[in-house]
């Protein structure tokens, strides 16, 4: 597929932005300065561009708990995410929902999700709320393979099938859930394969080329808009890091991440083809990272400025107030 | 006797009931982890929390079970196996997912026995973190151990010690019916007095953390701490409290709240859940119904407030009931 310059800096953009964004973090979180949790996105950069480059902000996207990377490609503001990262009152969420609940509803984000397999039904309701109002929009589940085992996205993928709705599930196949391995895991390496024994075309793509999942993803998104029903994505991304930022992975062989970092690092991929192409030199591309890093300092520095939460916003959106 | 953590504590009592019981099985996500991992490393988690860490080794495979993200499929076959003879301690993770799986339990384990006209046992054993305290927000720092409580069928244990961790974790083990068995996440680390040799905690049977002559609290696992740390602050003001652990919401030992109450004339209950419909309501309304005419003052409770769990920091130590907070309702009805 040939796609425009402008269409292939915004997508190098979006994928540098997740890459400094979530090394940012890993040092925040580190010094102290982020609570709660954090699982790195690190090393799927392509996954959620390849496919949130074909989104605009009415289309839907359900994320998981590895959510940073879907927020940014999905267009949500660096500082307002920063912020709410920092448990900050100009954050996304107002500091209530964090990492693991960060959302932002008027980019069509509807939220990371704790809950492993919570995302998918939620999806389907998007997908439906398009369908309904047939107005061609479509919603996208991220899945972990892990996730791929809960009863909630088999529930999810037939039904939109039955439903015909314009859902894509793309399960991202990062090799591991925790600490255990998809080959333990998920009974077929094939999980494509098993979305298609559901009734929906299914294909597994090289999760790190954002070239690959950009033109299974661009296909799905054309044939569910067009009413042709759901679809499913296999992007397969080695998992970068550890499960979370501090995890010490003694499940993985020594030098295995190092190898991944060297040898199949997305941003290097897609560089390297767009160099090879003519249509990017080195000097600009190291440009643009300055001007990605500058962004991100931006955001953290908005962050630490913020105003910590009212004690009174523990009250605010509960509906219904006793004594 | 030696000092253990709660987290060494359940270790203990799940290898020695294993030891003693060949249908001791455990089961859960990563309740071993490593599997199918890169380095040959086994037991590379030992449970997100290292709880269950050194039981692969010793027991193997074939009991210890890691799953797949199933929760609905390791709740149900937890449930099967134990009414076909086995006793699985099955493992769910965090106690806010019951949402993906509670017909397993709700539905199926918890009524087995009475709908098969008692001719059923459910020798099951479902370990599960509560609590806020890490910023781990909404969907993974709730206690909903009232929703648990609230169904005939199953058995509830809150374990506040080490100690107490130890003897509950292995009389559930032993008991032939459906427990939950709920650990608080903020404390594991807590070490007190273990002994090594295995011994049960019959259910139903309060610990008398403190003996006191002026109020009486309740509390349950880390609100236990925190009323201590109430009284602590009220006995520098010459106030003195019967804290009461009552160590299971269900069954729960009525008797010992309310001979405490009577002798008192006052009771405060602390407890991390939620208000409505919760534990701290059905203790108080335990105490009007049954004691009242001993009251000196009204019924308290502090609790979390009626919201779910949020991210940020000050929010979260204003949602979890503080000592400050346990103490001022308790000058409040020492007027
Ligand atoms: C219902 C539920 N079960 C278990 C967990 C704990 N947990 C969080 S992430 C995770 C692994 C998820 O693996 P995968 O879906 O492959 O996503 P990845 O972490 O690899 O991105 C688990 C078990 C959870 N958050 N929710
Ligand atoms: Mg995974």
């Amino acid at each position: 597929m040939q796609l425009p310059r402008s269409t292939l800096l915004d997508a190098y953009l979006r994928m540098q932005r997740i890459r400094n964004f979530e090394e940012r973090i890993v040092i925040e979180f580190s010094s102290g300065e982020i609570p709660g949790f954090i699982h790195s996105y690190l090393g799927q950069e392509a996954s959620a561009v390849g496919t949130c480059i074909h989104l605009d902000d009415d289309d839907y996207i359900g994320s998981t708990h590895r959510g940073h990377g879907h927020c940014i490609a999905k267009g949500a503001d660096l500082k307002a995410m920063m912020a709410e990262l920092y448990g900050k009152r100009d954050g996304l969420c107002r500091g209530k929902g964090g990492s693991m609940h960060i959302a932002d509803l008027s980019k069509g984000m509807l939220g990371a999700n704790a809950i492993v397999g919570g995302s998918p039904p939620l999806v389907l309701g998007a997908a439906l709320t398009a369908k309904t109002r047939g107005n061609g929009k479509v919603a996208v589940a991220f899945t972990g393979d892990g996730g791929s085992n809960q009863g909630t996205v088999f529930e999810a993928m037939n039904m939109a099938v039955v439903l015909q709705l314009p859902a894509i599930f793309v399960i991202e196949n990062n090799g591991f859930g925790e600490g255990t391995a998809a080959s333990y895991a998920c009974g077929t390496p094939d999980l494509a394969a098993r979305a298609a024994a559901f009734g929906m075309p299914a294909v597994a793509v090289d999760g790190t080329d954002f070239f690959a999942v950009h033109d299974a993803v661009g296909e799905a998104v054309e044939r569910a808009r067009g009413g042709g029903g759901p679809s499913t994505v296999e992007t397969r991304c080695p998992r970068f890091t550890g499960h979370f930022v501090g995890d010490p992975q003694h499940y993985r062989a020594r030098g295995e991440v190092e190898a991944l970092r060297r040898d199949g690092d997305p941003l290097a991929l897609i560089r390297r083809r767009l160099i090879e192409a003519g249509l990017f030199d080195v000097e600009q591309f190291d440009a643009l990272d300055r001007d990605v890093a500058a962004e991100i300092d931006d955001a953290v520095a908005f962050a630490r400025a913020a105003p910590i939460p009212d004690e009174a916003d523990l009250m605010a959106d509960v509906y219904i107030a006793y004594r | 006797m030696p000092r253990k953590t709660i987290r060494e504590a359940i270790n203990e009592a799940l290898a020695q009931e294993m030891e003693r019981d060949p249908n001791v099985i455990i089961i859960g996500e990563d309740v071993a982890g490593g599997e199918g991992g890169s380095s040959g490393v086994e037991d590379a988690f030992g449970g997100v929390m290292g709880v269950t860490k050194g039981l692969l080794p010793r027991f193997g495979r074939t009991r210890v079970i890691d799953t797949p993200i199933s929760e609905s499929a390791i709740m149900g076959m937890a449930a099967g196996a134990a009414v076909t003879g086995l006793r699985p301690v099955a493992e769910l993770m965090f106690a806010d997912f019951f949402g993906v799986c509670f017909d397993q339990i709700y539905n199926q384990a918890a009524k087995f026995r009475y709908m098969f006209g008692g001719r059923a046992r459910t020798p099951l054993v479902i370990r599960s973190m509560i609590g806020a305290g890490y910023s781990a927000a909404a969907q993974h720092s709730q206690s909903p151990h009232s929703i648990f409580t609230h169904v005939p069928g199953l058995k509830v244990v809150m374990p506040s010690s080490a100690y107490d961790a130890k003897g509950l974790l292995i009389q559930a083990i032993r008991d032939d019916d459906p427990v939950v068995f709920f650990e608080h996440k903020l404390l594991y680390d807590l070490a007190d007095e273990v002994p090594s040799e295995p011994y049960a905690i019959p259910f139903g049977e309060a610990n008398f953390v403190r003996e006191g002559d002026d109020v009486t609290i309740v509390a349950f696992a880390r609100m236990v701490h925190i009323a201590a740390e109430a009284a602590d602050l009220l006995e520098k003001e010459g106030i003195s409290v019967d804290l009461i652990d009552p160590r299971t919401t269900s069954p729960l030992d009525e008797d010992s709240i309310l001979e405490s109450v009577r002798r008192t004339g006052r009771l405060v209950v602390v407890d991390e859940g939620n208000p409505r419909c919760g534990l701290a309501a059905d203790i108080a309304a335990l105490a009007a119904e049954h004691a009242f005419h001993s009251l000196k003052a009204p019924i308290r409770t502090v609790t979390a407030p009626h919201t779910p769990v949020p991210f940020a920091p000050n929010l979260e130590a204003a949602y979890i009931p503080s000592a400050a907070r346990v103490a001022a309702v308790v000058r409040e009805i020492m007027r």
